[in-house]
């Protein structure tokens, strides 16, 4: 039964929803509407599940005295205090409040900055790694530097045919590479759908069979 | 250790010193480039030109975080400008947890400039985690998703929302993303909605949407700096696109020289090379 009761279930929902798009039935369209509420709910606990798992991960490094544990304590106090500020003050998201302002001039400035940070590796890479070894390594590294020309102004002044050349670059060789990936990961998602919704991909149950 | 040896193994600070350079010295002296615009954001332009004002919002969702910030908020500026500046009501939610309090800034910030009202020209439906149950469940009724704005308030009580049930009375919705948020758009609420679809993403994730553009599943798109610099020139009103725009020039030039430079000195010490050995023979 432990077994065989989410089986079904995960059947009958998986089929419901497979079926609902045909069927424009009010009750079967305010069932729809129901799961699709009950699935929002749901979902919000994944991060309640994040948070427990982080405190777990970083409580056990500093009970263990890992040596990176300096970290472990710093994510913990950011995390504590960004909750404190979230649950404690009042109109914690209008704009000047704490919450609001330790997210503007803190956490907004470090992303960007790590993020930033790729141009410089990126340029370090390209430098040490781009190569015309081989024909293909050729063809990838005169495309990169049409679409890179081509994507700033720059590439206009330099010559009109390089904007051109970029669009069809992306328009044409990118387009059909993406199409053919993305067809393929569509029908692998399908397959994949229907070995769970018919119990033969059974990993989401733990237990590894 | 020959030149060119020497030259391939250049201490990277180097390099990085050449990038901050070329990214800084723009900033102080603009080159002030033109900027053509191309048919993917002339597109998005025609879109939101055709909303009607006064009448169904656009509904612009702020789906990036921090991190994608300096190519989206561009972006996201221009398109609620054009917007407030055809009096189209605006209706802005997120679906990314970092986006609130993005969303909030510039949807603040466009609306001050442009005097327009909360309540009756914009309004802020917040965050709801959960991203294709949140689409699909727009498609349904958005007040079962959203049944009170950020502020608390029902959206009953919101002036520019009634009669606003789901995508039918949404004219276009517009996504600025630095993750699957504009795929999802396009998979949960255009294709069984008919939802008009419109984009903007980082340069990097620009060529996975062609294939949407293409079939005319989004109706445009702006990406990376690029695209909100073409938008910028659109609307007549060159900001944060058009200044990056520069900078983002010259970095590209920078890396294309390094490329070849590279390449240069791989080719000369691989003949080098040769010629040592053939010389030791």
């Amino acid at each position: 039964m432990r077994r065989q009761f989410p089986l079904a279930l995960c059947f009958i929902a998986g089929l419901f929803m497979a079926i609902q798009y045909f069927i424009p039935h009010p009750t079967v369209q305010n069932f729809y509407e129901r799961l699709l509420i009950w699935l929002q709910t749901l979902l919000a606990f994944a991060f309640l599940l994040g948070t427990v798992s982080l405190v777990r991960i970083h409580y056990h490094k500093i009970k263990h005295r890992a040596d990176d544990r300096g970290y472990s304590w710093v994510t913990l106090f950011a995390l504590c205090l960004m909750i404190g500020l979230g649950f404690f003050s009042s109109a914690h998201h209008a704009q000047g409040s704490p919450f609001d302002m330790m997210f503007q001039n803190v956490q907004v400035p470090i992303e960007a900055t790590m993020f930033s940070l790729l141009a410089f590796y990126v340029a370090s890479a390209a430098f040490r790694a781009f190569r015309a070894r081989t024909l293909e390594s050729t063809l990838l590294l005169v495309a990169a530097c049409i679409v890179m020309l081509g994507r700033v102004p720059i590439g206009d002044m330099i010559h009109s045919s390089i904007p051109t050349a970029t669009r069809w670059i992306l328009e044409v060789p990118n387009l059909a590479a993406k199409r053919g990936i993305m067809i393929g990961v569509g029908l692998g998602m399908m397959a994949t759908s229907l070995k769970i919704i018919l119990g033969i991909e059974r990993a989401w149950m733990g237990g590894g069979d | 250790m020959n030149i060119f040896e020497r030259f391939m193994q250049i201490d990277r600070r180097w390099i990085f010193l050449a990038i901050g350079i070329a990214v800084v010295i723009p900033f102080f002296f603009p080159l002030e480039l033109p900027v053509s615009v191309t048919d993917p954001v002339q597109n998005l332009y025609d879109a939101l030109d055709r909303v009607p004002a006064n009448g169904q919002p656009l509904l612009l969702a702020i789906d990036y975080a921090p991190a994608t910030l300096p190519e989206l908020e561009p972006m996201s500026l221009a398109l609620l400008r054009h917007a407030f500046s055809n009096d189209v009501n605006v209706a802005v939610l997120t679906l990314h947890p970092a986006g609130y309090g993005l969303a909030e800034r510039v949807m603040v910030q466009a609306a001050d400039e442009m005097g327009k009202v909360y309540g009756e020209d914009y309004c802020f439906l917040g965050f709801r985690p959960g991203l294709s149950a949140v689409i699909l469940g727009m498609g349904v009724n958005v007040r079962n998703v959203f049944p009170e704005d950020a502020y608390g308030t029902p959206l009953n009580d919101i002036p520019m929302l009634d009669g606003i049930r789901n995508y039918d009375d949404i004219p276009l919705l517009i996504t600025l993303a630095g993750w699957s948020a504009a795929e999802a758009w396009v998979l949960y609420a255009h294709q069984p909605y008919g939802q008009d679809v419109g984009a903007g993403v980082t340069a990097v994730m620009a060529t996975d949407l062609y294939p949407f553009l293409d079939t005319g599943q989004l109706v445009g798109l702006l990406g990376g700096m690029r695209g909100a610099a073409e938008y910028e020139e659109l609307i007549g009103h060159p900001d944060a696109g058009v200044r990056g725009m520069d900078s983002q020039s010259s970095i590209h030039v920078l890396i294309i020289i390094l490329i070849i430079l590279g390449n240069i000195a791989y080719f000369g010490d691989r003949r080098k090379k040769r010629e040592m050995e053939r010389d030791a023979a």
